[in-house]
């Protein structure tokens, strides 16, 4: 099972098993962006989903379109009660281009109506560019069948072929075509071996089998469709590589399945030596594995979808905060009617509205009368740590950044701080930690922080600087605080140059203070470094020399400087 | 589309493994005022199946038929509901979803803007709270809920009172339920205001154990396949679940917990450090209804070390800087205290 023919056959089978019943396999989610690819699998998902209406869903969909509600305008044009229906209240399928833009509590809606729901599929589309981009667990969790058309190629994805007669026959044997205790095992222990931790993933892959089965006429699961389960189900899942039986004994705290299924170059995973029962089906799990698996696992740790994150990013500003006075508007998206000020603004017209319809029992209100509420509210901060972590004496400074990031966590709340974590070290920067209220999350991922190598200083400002943009867009006030000690080394190409370094880090800086973000340049050397403060100018932000910082002096300084 | 002859849903006895979970479930629908139970962990382990099985586990209520807040007798009634059937019904005890975008009116109930706008009446429309009312309240994703909202159920439960006050209306009416939420910590924390007000936490992870892990699915499978059938196998378990649980809210009552015992509640809440008596007093409540579910005449130590890390571990200061979970800290603790 190799080759892009070979693999544009199973999205086919994929797309067979999927339209065969809809709601037990729950959906597929589909990695790539929009193109040529992409618009043949489509058009062929529309094909053989022939027998169910398909709906169109937006990531950022208001609750009255996913679950109706009281169309105003309707009923005070009728005077009678009038409903709309919302799209979860149908039956389908549902297709969620964009799904990588899906907000945690938009996710949290559909995986819920996909719970409850025994007649509501969804297809996502996965257009995420980035590694960091993508579908968000509660909802890939759901979704059965993980296709990746990222890097397919037009050439060998001719036209999806369905024969409908042969569909519909399927559909009649599916509920015959018995399940033998021996595949159920094998399924688990091959979910096992490869780290899927979600019980529901077995189940999905023995549905997925049971299709491939009642397609092929069958009436037992036979290998072909064991194999199709794990290619198709099991192995996008896969956190590890399978190994010898004892590892499955004690897996590692389970991560979140990485589904970015980018296609890093990157090392092939090493074949390891097997010895299980499951001989056959693991052999072709790993042969399925994504390649970049090793290259995901690790950027899994720091990688983690931003979408995720934290909670309370968004701020509306019509649920809450210091009230401003009523607008026109209309109701929907959670905006609340002030029912005074569309009440005054329609009294005057009463008279002329009662002559003109000749209704004189009731008020009319017209929908251009209707007021909304408004509240302004502050919105979060976002603490962007830049920290050197280069050379041996800055191992220190992590650690007390680390410190520092747990502590202003664990006030998080009080004080609606959001926390990052960007470390630059060698030839560049990394983003350990993206902007996240959650401590659990924090924990993990700073248990383990390289450290060593030269100052690419301009590139972790530069890091920041996107990562400022990036909270921004979030609807969060983001701040730097850049912990270093000051003598860059290694310019913005990554290469050893200290002239050039220097003024490529005076260079972003500049650019940092253009962009508006407040920042902090706390000096962790021994004695102050000269340059340093001169950066800080650049920056227009704070020089804090603090050499010996612990955590808690640390938190205390940042806490104070960047107070909003 | 909800078809009436749809099949119940997935059994609460037939859900493998994870029992403090169920553990924890059944003992705040003993007592009631343990304060609900919050379940933390990873996607798929079954948190949502143990509801919505537990809704078909409870024994049923008595309540008057017309009343939207499901009171028990015609007195208790709140005076803006005009009555239309008061005779005495028995309902399922209701158990009420709280969607994550659930604007406040709904929430809390709100004016009937449909009736103001059409036929210019103030009604009052009831909102879940007030169909959660001696049932349970089920929020998923409960990190995620919006901070609003948050605010509102903690004072509501709190004080076990809807009152509304907006819109020239004023309504209140009793609003005492089971909160019961789950979510992911990876998503976001709970604010440590809303922890406090869960009686038990549980935190539930996919079983390590591979037999287990084949039960869970083959017991899954056989109800995705024939719900009817397999809900019927388990109807036996259930009932016996359910005699059990009523047993032991008769038997709650004559529960003896000696001083002895209030001391050991009251020595581990002091050597964890936790906030306020609200630890010892769940502790205790829970430990009793234990007992009661048990058949025990007393509350004994093994009870207390039963029910302690759901009932403390959420109540701990938050130490960022400890490795060890909490759950880890509560059992060490109890070891040193209990012997």
């Amino acid at each position: 099972m190799s080759g892009p023919l070979a693999r544009w056959h199973s999205v086919n089978l994929a797309v067979a098993c999927f339209a065969l019943d809809p709601a037990a396999v729950g959906g597929i989610s589909v990695r790539g962006r929009v193109g040529p690819v992409r618009e043949r699998f489509e058009a062929g998902l529309r094909v053989a989903l022939a027998d169910s209406p398909i709906h169109r869903i937006a990531p950022s969909m208001a609750d009255e379109a996913l679950y109706g509600g009281l169309d105003l305008a309707a009923t005070l044009e009728t005077g009678t009660l009038r409903q709309t229906q919302g799209i979860l209240d149908r039956e389908g399928v549902l297709f969620l281009p964009m799904a990588e833009r899906v907000e945690a509590g938009m996710a949290a809606r559909l995986a819920a109506a996909l719970d409850t729901r025994a007649d509501l599929a969804l297809v996502a589309f996965d257009e995420g560019a980035e590694p960091g981009e993508r579908l968000p667990d509660t909802l890939s969790d759901r979704l059965a069948i993980h296709l990746d058309l990222s890097d397919h190629p037009l050439s060998d994805a001719p036209a999806l072929e369905f024969e409908m007669a042969a569909l519909v026959a399927a559909r009649a044997a599916l509920p015959s075509v018995s399940v033998s205790d021996a595949a159920l095992e094998e399924l688990v222990v091959v979910a096992a071996q490869l780290g899927v931790h979600s019980l529901r993933a077995p189940l999905q892959a023995l549905a997925i089998a049971r299709a491939s089965a009642a397609l092929s006429g069958a009436s037992e699961l036979e290998e072909q469709d064991l194999l199709l389960a794990v290619e198709l189900v099991l192995a996008p899942r896969a956190t590890q590589i399978p190994e010898q039986a004892e590892d499955v004994q004690d897996p590692p705290p389970p991560p979140p399945p990485p589904q970015d299924e980018s296609a890093d170059d990157s090392d092939q995973p090493d074949p390891v030596q097997e010895d299980v029962p499951t001989e056959i089906l693991l052999e072709a799990a790993r042969a399925m594995l994504p390649p970049d698996l090793l290259a995901r696992m690790a950027a899994a740790k720091a990688n983690k979808s931003p979408a995720g994150n934290g909670s309370g990013a968004k701020r509306t500003g019509n649920r809450r905060g210091r009230p401003l006075p009523p607008r026109p508007g209309r109701l929907g998206g959670g905006a609340r009617l002030d029912l005074v000020a569309t009440l005054r603004t329609a009294a005057p017209w009463q008279t002329i509205r009662r002559n003109l319809t000749g209704d004189h029992t009731r008020i009319h209100v017209r929908p251009s009368d209707l007021r909304i509420r408004r509240y302004q509210e502050a919105s979060d901060r976002a603490i962007i740590f830049v920290v050197d972590a280069s050379g041996s004496s800055a191992m220190a400074r992590l650690a007390e950044a680390k410190g520092a990031v747990e502590l202003l966590l664990a006030e998080a709340y009080a004080r609606r701080d959001h926390v990052a974590l960007v470390a630059f070290r060698g030839d560049g920067s990394e983003v350990l930690l993206p902007p996240t209220r959650s401590l659990v999350q924090t924990k993990r991922r700073l248990s383990s922080l390289p450290g060593g190598g030269g100052t690419p200083l301009a590139a972790g400002l530069k890091a920041a600087m996107e990562l400022a943009g990036l909270v921004r867009g979030k609807g969060m006030t983001p701040s730097i605080a850049l912990l270093t000690d000051g003598r860059a080394n290694v310019d913005l190409s990554g290469a050893a140059n200290r002239a050039q370094a220097s003024e490529d880090a005076t260079q972003m800086a500049r650019v940092l203070r253009a962009e508006g973000v407040p920042g902090l340049v706390i000096d962790t050397g021994l004695r102050p470094t000269r340059g340093l403060d001169g950066l800080a100018r650049e920056m227009g932000a704070p020089y804090l020399p603090l050499p010996r910082a612990d955590g808690q002096s640390l938190s205390r300084a940042v806490d104070a400087a960047l107070a909003p | 589309m909800k078809d009436m002859k749809r099949p119940g849903p997935f059994p609460f006895s037939a859900i493998v493994g994870q029992d403090e979970m169920k553990r924890a479930m059944i003992l705040t629908a003993i007592d009631g005022g343990i304060g609900g139970v919050l379940v933390f962990g990873d996607r798929g382990t079954g948190k949502s199946t143990a509801v919505r099985g537990l809704a078909a586990l409870l024994p049923e209520i008595d309540a008057v038929a017309g009343c939207p807040v499901n009171s028990e007798y015609v007195s208790d009634v709140p005076d803006w509901v005009t009555l239309l059937d008061a005779n005495t019904v028995s309902k399922p005890t209701p158990v009420i979803d709280l969607p994550l975008g659930a604007t406040e009116d709904r929430v809390v109930g709100a004016l009937d803007i449909e009736k103001a706008l059409t036929k210019g009446e103030k009604a009052f429309e009831p909102g879940l709270l007030a169909r959660a009312n001696r049932g349970y309240l089920y929020i998923d994703e409960v990190n995620l809920l919006e901070d609003h909202i948050v605010d509102l159920l903690l004072d509501v439960a709190q004080s076990g009172l809807n009152v509304v006050e907006r819109e020239g209306l004023s309504i209140r009416h009793a609003a005492k339920f089971v909160l019961v939420g789950s979510g992911n910590p990876e998503e976001g924390e709970l604010r440590p205001q809303l922890l406090d007000r869960f009686g038990l936490s549980v935190e539930v992870e996919s079983p390590k154990d591979l037999d287990v892990r084949i039960d869970v699915i083959r017991r899954r499978d056989a109800y995705d396949r024939d719900a009817l059938s397999f809900c019927a196998d388990w109807e036996g378990a259930d009932a016996d679940l359910r005699g059990k649980i009523v047993d032991a809210r008769k038997r709650l009552g004559s529960v003896d917990a000696d001083d002895e015992i209030i001391r050991d509640c009251a020595a581990l809440c002091v050597a964890l450090g936790s906030d306020g008596l609200r630890g010892e007093l769940t502790l205790l409540r829970a430990a009793r209804a234990l007992a009661a579910f048990e058949g025990d005449a007393k509350v004994t130590r093994d009870h207390l070390r039963l029910v302690a890390p759901s009932a403390l571990r959420h109540r701990l200061r938050r130490d960022p800087l400890d490795e060890a979970g909490s759950t880890a800290r509560v059992m060490r603790v109890v070891d040193e205290v209990l012997g």
